[in-house]
């Protein structure tokens, strides 16, 4: 299981390894997407309370859920590469940052949109909202960061750095929006989702959040792979494996 | 639900299929991207291997 | 290399210190900067939004705390920048002293220079925007316990960014969002006392940030330092 790692850790595996397992993660991807995508819009009934319109909860959770995911991986992927000095854990500790990224911004889009028909605002200070809009300054700041160091070891470590102090970060930001959102809302607010959600609204909810997982992983895997041609390119097996096809 | 039905998602037609349009955007473009720049880099990697000797 | 003994480390932090404030003291028109920004800020907004007193008292809190997050912000170039272009800096973690310690020191200068002011001025600014009287020792305990956390956590910002050409705008964008809850708790306590309400969980929670500040952020900051000067 260890050597398994060490391989892993092998760019020339990993690029082996990861072409191989490419085709899988995307099909799985689309499989599931569209699986969630017929059960989400077509399958499950209106909700009671908010009628069609609660359908966005299948893209604005899973991607509130992937945003946060993400950047947990990209810190955790960081501080393997800090400590352990693996090139392939800052390479995908810096495919993560545009994806988790977008995820964060699409969150927030579907969420204002969500919002407009339910809250009748454009954007409203909601903690969960308020909340995804500074883990967007944060992955921003983190990619402005990288981008700003030229070396690109060092740029690791540095958004590395950022990324941890973030990560201490992000509950207490979060604990702070909640509590400020308490205090200043009114006395009538409707949540965006019910506690106990029904099992067919349940099923698309988990497929999405489920493809939309794999996804991730299928596009880290691709900038990963670009990654690591463009940084191995001296070597003699990105020579070859250049040549071939 | 009917195909109208469905279209219309009871009103809220603009919110629901923006937000699924601008998901399947920014899905899209963050697959197109690696992939695009795959080749592009592989263009770049060869003629920078010929140019240097090495191929 | 001989183990740093204990007297030997507090006499390095001391000597820091006094290093650090005789060079800010030095330069005591550039101290100044943050400062006149800090009131011309605050000023900005009665003009902006009119005179009434009743908007003022309201947005008081508010305004005076984003004001000092920004003033804070402005001064945080000065706790290394001028170390890392003269080598000082290099030393200071080739040095058998703990690098966190002797940031921390660093911090506590900058502080002493940069955030004591402020709280100082703060009750200007209070009378300024109308804040009634009630609320100004909490505008001054929320300073008090909010200003280091900001140089604390402006340090880590600022040891990512040190060595960058143009790092001052990347600085805002990083440190910011970070500041965030120390904004939200300090603006509430100065509110809440405003008009009466206790404000004992807001003051208890900016300690605790006080508390993780000190003890985390010399930490990251060192790494940081590390990681820049390399």
């Amino acid at each position: 299981m260890w050597t398994f790692f060490h391989k892993l850790a092998s760019p020339k595996y990993f690029y082996d390894i990861s072409g191989r397992l490419l085709p899988w993660f995307a099909t799985a991807t689309v499989l599931l997407l569209l699986a969630g995508l017929y059960q989400g819009l077509w399958v499950a009934p209106a909700d009671y309370q908010q009628g069609e319109s609660y359908r966005i909860m299948f893209i604005h959770v899973p991607a509130a859920w992937m945003s946060m995911f993400v950047y947990m991986l990209m810190a955790g992927a960081g501080a393997i590469g800090l400590i352990w000095k693996i090139k392939l854990a800052d390479i995908v500790a810096a495919s993560c940052a545009p994806l988790g990224a977008s995820f964060t911004f699409l969150a927030l889009v579907t969420g204002s949109l969500w919002g407009k028909p339910m809250w009748g605002a454009w954007w409203v200070w909601d903690a969960r909202l308020t909340s995804e809009l500074i883990l967007l300054f944060l992955y921003l700041g983190y990619i402005a960061l990288q981008s700003a160091i030229d070396d690109t070891r060092t740029a690791a470590r540095a958004s590395t750095v950022l990324a941890l102090v973030g990560v201490v970060n992000i509950p207490i930001i979060h604990y702070s929006v909640v509590w400020w959102n308490t205090l200043h809302q009114g006395a009538t607010v409707t949540k965006m989702g019910t506690p106990s959600i029904a099992t067919s609204m349940l099923i698309p909810l988990l497929l999405m959040a489920l493809a939309f997982k794999l996804y991730f992983v299928t596009v880290v895997l691709l900038r990963a792979r670009n990654e690591v041609l463009k940084r191995e390119s001296g070597s003699s097996w990105v020579k070859e494996t250049l040549d071939i096809k | 639900m009917t195909l109208s039905e469905f279209l219309n998602m009871g009103g809220y037609a603009f919110y629901v299929w923006t937000s699924y349009a601008l998901a399947g955007v920014i899905l899209i473009a963050n697959v197109l991207m690696p992939m695009l720049n795959a080749r592009k880099q592989r263009r770049e990697l060869i003629g920078k291997l010929r140019r240097e000797g090495s191929v | 290399m001989p183990t740093p003994t204990l007297p030997n480390l507090a006499l390095a932090c001391t000597a820091l210190l006094r290093r650090d404030l005789t060079l800010a003291m030095r330069h005591r028109g550039e101290m100044a900067n943050p400062l006149l920004f800090f009131v011309l800020v605050v000023s900005l907004f009665p003009l902006g939004l009119g005179p009434d007193s009743q908007t003022l008292q309201t947005i008081a809190p508010g305004v005076i705390w984003v004001a000092a997050l920004l003033a804070a912000l402005l001064s945080l170039e000065g706790i290394f920048r001028s170390d890392f272009e003269d080598g000082s800096l290099e030393q200071l973690l080739l040095s058998p002293h703990p690098a966190a310690l002797l940031v921390l020191t660093k911090v506590i200068a900058h502080w002493l220079v940069s955030g004591l002011p402020l709280i100082l001025v703060a009750p200007l600014l209070g009378v300024l925007l109308n804040l009634p009287t009630a609320a100004m020792g909490a505008l001054l305990a929320s300073l008090a316990l909010g200003t280091p956390v900001l140089s604390l956590i402006g340090a880590i910002g600022v040891a990512l960014t040190v060595g960058l050409r143009r790092g001052g705008v990347l600085l805002s964008l990083l440190v910011l969002p970070l500041y965030v809850p120390v904004l939200i708790f300090a603006a509430s306590a100065v509110a809440d006392a405003g008009i009466g309400l206790a404000i004992t969980a807001q003051l208890y929670f900016l300690g605790a940030l006080l508390a993780l500040a000190l003890t985390l952020a010399p930490l990251a900051a060192a790494a940081a330092l590390r990681i820049s000067v390399s």
